[in-house]
């Protein structure tokens, strides 16, 4: 793994060489909201914000997407459908955060779990698209990736990583992607963007804003919820657990915690005709949704309250791990913060460990 | 701790225990310092959980739809209204429902305490009747609480509840500083063009989390329009034109029914401005039938009623 230091001037550089041939995004406060842009100039990004109001998902899932376009326009029996086109340009985000870059590897296997129907929406823009990760020194107070495996100075799912070291950037190397992409710079921009080699002093200071991210986290015990029970704890002790019925009492059932979260990936297709023309559109949906499950026949399998929460937090926090063998979340604290009711994803975790904790000791009838 | 808090508490605690009501609905301390948690209190104990500060953001009334038994619910001017309302639509029946008054002295906005903090997160809050003091990693600041409340609590027009069993303070006095006519009219100052160029950009940031319905206590219905499924009657895509005809619905359900208790604009995870369409049909409804929603339960909601002599100009 190749690492370099640059400064200031060297990090615009360096995305300006990266910006080319690539259409690139940095995150910017706008209209007093924390959100991507798009940028050709480093100095458009704001990389002091904590992280996006909303995951960067949706460079990749978007909320709406057209999948493809069909009518019945008899010139064109022979071929009634056609696919939408993919991305008309590589892209590039600049600045994104670890455990948004951990969220997307997450998606990789869950779009991509069965090699044979990889989905070609999500893989098309993963494989064209350029992750530069920012390290995270001063995780915010609803941040909780070390509370889930993930880490403020993590690498999964990223192509660079930079750190602030204050005077100046300390720029790692990750994956093939980052790699080749280093490699491929133009000649003038490379030289711009070359750097130098870390010295100790730059790998010290490196791990001493790691430590500090570390201790930032452990400040609050609420971070790093005990999970340990949850892995060997069966499915039908979680699931018939009272704790749904107390949270059921306050949850809205509206969809601002899946569709904030950087790892919930459900969606409902839906085909729209106008004449003799129409398009199939990938939506997000939810599971918090009465209707994300009812079925043609009118009944429904989650037609409580009760059934929709649960279904949030047993497909996070068991399904997700039963399956990929990890946790459905990364911490990033986004439901944390948005949840009208407050419910908080941390508390919920930590009270299905105790369930599990309470029931592996009891026989199951 | 303040007195309405203490109060809240005490009758809390003593309508469960002596068996009067079978749960209370108030909010207790969130785990984040802008937002408290709605509550559902159902053992003395813990009724000592119950808090009132600035950031009991939601609308309670609404958890009260559809609870057997009988409830207390904690509510200010805007939630007893909107008691009022679901009294009068016969959703809930007064014998099943104590009513813990608080005269309120207006919630805060969580975006307006952000938006001083350039873009820092704040972990932890303590708040006086005068100051919201938010402090984080690095910092504490000093914030007038005057100047951090919720658009729709600045121009509230009822702080007091319009009806309660019991009362948590002395009342107060009834509106906010600020003037509801001037944020309430402005659709009326536009051309229709200017008009739809409003409607586009105070929405067209919207998700369609239905965050705002499913925080409205008005939003009743056992299955809303938007989730009907055969047949369809909204599309699921981003387009604008779904977008509005969501919020437009939605706001028309709402007409001569809402209290402006800004539930909606507090749940909505993109911050916002959903109110811009309640609040003017809740002047329409003020000043075209002379009527406040939820100022009587006894009275059904302006819409729900007929007259033989109403003017029907409308009609040619």
């Amino acid at each position: 793994m190749s690492q370099r230091i640059l400064d200031h001037a060297g990090l615009s550089a360096l995305f300006k060489a990266l910006a080319q041939g690539r259409k690139a995004f940095v995150p910017a406060t706008v209209q007093g909201k924390a959100t991507w842009i798009p940028a050709t100039d480093l100095a458009q990004a704001d990389l002091s914000l904590a992280n996006t109001a909303f995951s960067p998902k949706n460079f990749f899932f978007p909320q709406s997407e057209c999948l493809m376009r069909f009518g019945a326009d008899p010139a064109q029996a022979h071929e009634p459908m056609q696919p939408a086109p993919g991305l008309d340009q590589d892209l590039m985000l600049f600045g994104l955060r670890p455990c948004d870059a951990k969220a997307l590897a997450l998606l990789d296997r869950i779009f991509g779990q069965d090699p044979a129907m990889l989905d070609p929406y999500w893989a098309d823009k993963r494989e064209r698209t350029l992750l530069v990760g920012q390290s995270c020194p001063a995780p915010c107070p609803v941040c909780f990736c070390t509370g889930v495996g993930g880490h403020p100075f993590g690498t999964e799912g990223l192509d660079l990583l930079f750190t602030d070291l204050g005077e100046s950037f300390l720029v790692e190397v990750i994956s093939e992607r980052g790699e080749r992409a280093m490699k491929d710079l133009p000649m003038d921009a490379a030289k711009a963007a070359a750097g130098d080699e870390p010295g100790k002093k730059d790998l010290a200071r490196r791990e001493e804003l790691k430590n500090q991210a570390e201790a930032a986290l452990a400040l609050d015990p609420a971070n790093a919820p005990d999970l340990s029970a949850l892995d060997k704890a069966e499915v039908l002790d979680l699931y018939e657990s009272p704790l749904w019925e107390r949270l059921a009492e306050t949850c809205l059932n509206c969809g601002a915690c899946t569709f904030c979260c950087p790892t919930c990936h459900c969606f409902d297709i839906q085909d729209e005709t106008k004449v003799d023309e129409g398009r199939r559109v990938r939506n997000w949906d939810s599971c918090m949704s009465a209707l994300f499950t009812k079925h043609g026949t009118g009944h429904n399998p989650r037609g409580r309250k009760l059934d929709r929460v649960r279904q949030r937090f047993m497909h996070k926090f068991k399904y997700i791990p039963i399956k990929n063998q990890e946790i459905g979340c990364v911490g990033c604290g986004r439901c944390v913060r948005l949840c009208p009711v407050n419910i908080d994803v941390r508390q919920v975790a930590a009270q299905m460990n105790g369930q599990a904790a309470s029931a592996s000791g009891g026989q199951r009838p | 701790m303040n007195e309405r808090q203490i109060f809240i508490r005490e009758k809390a605690a003593r309508l469960l225990s002596e068996g009067r009501v079978d749960r209370v609905l108030g909010y207790r301390k969130g785990s984040v310092p802008l937002r408290d948690a709605p509550f559902v209190a159902r053992t003395p104990e813990e009724a000592g959980e119950l808090v009132w500060s600035s950031f009991c953001l939601g609308n309670v009334a609404k958890a009260l739809i559809g609870l057997p038994g009988k409830s207390a619910v904690v509510a200010q001017g805007c939630v007893s209204r909107n008691l009022a309302v679901l009294l009068a639509e016969n959703r809930v029946l007064r014998e099943n429902l104590v009513i813990i008054g608080v005269p309120c002295l207006g919630m805060a906005d969580p975006a307006k305490v952000l938006a001083e903090l350039g873009g820092r997160e704040p972990a932890s809050l303590v708040e006086t009747a005068e100051t919201l003091t938010v402090s984080g990693p690095g910092f504490t600041k000093d914030l007038k609480r005057q100047f951090m409340l919720r658009d729709n609590c600045h121009t509230c027009r009822h702080r007091n509840p319009v009806i309660h069993d019991f009362l948590a303070a002395e009342t107060g006095p009834e509106t906010g500083l600020g003037d509801i006519e001037k944020t309430s009219g402005l659709w009326e100052k536009f051309t229709p063009a200017e008009r739809f160029e409003q409607l586009q950009a105070t929405y067209k940031d919207c998700v369609r989390c239905y965050a705002c319905r499913d925080a409205c206590p008005l939003c009743s219905c056992p299955t809303c329009f938007v989730d009907q499924s055969d047949p369809q009657w909204v599309g699921k895509t981003q387009d604008f034109s779904e977008i509005a005809a969501y919020h437009l619905l939605r706001a028309f359900h709402c007409a001569g029914r809402c209290t402006d208790c800004g539930a909606c604009e507090s749940a909505c995870p993109q911050t916002l401005k959903v109110r811009r369409l309640t609040s003017k049909l809740e002047r329409d409804v003020r000043a075209l039938f002379g009527r406040e929603a939820g100022m009587d339960p006894s009275v059904p909601p302006p819409l729900a009623t007929w007259k033989t002599d109403d003017p029907e100009g409308f009609m040619k």
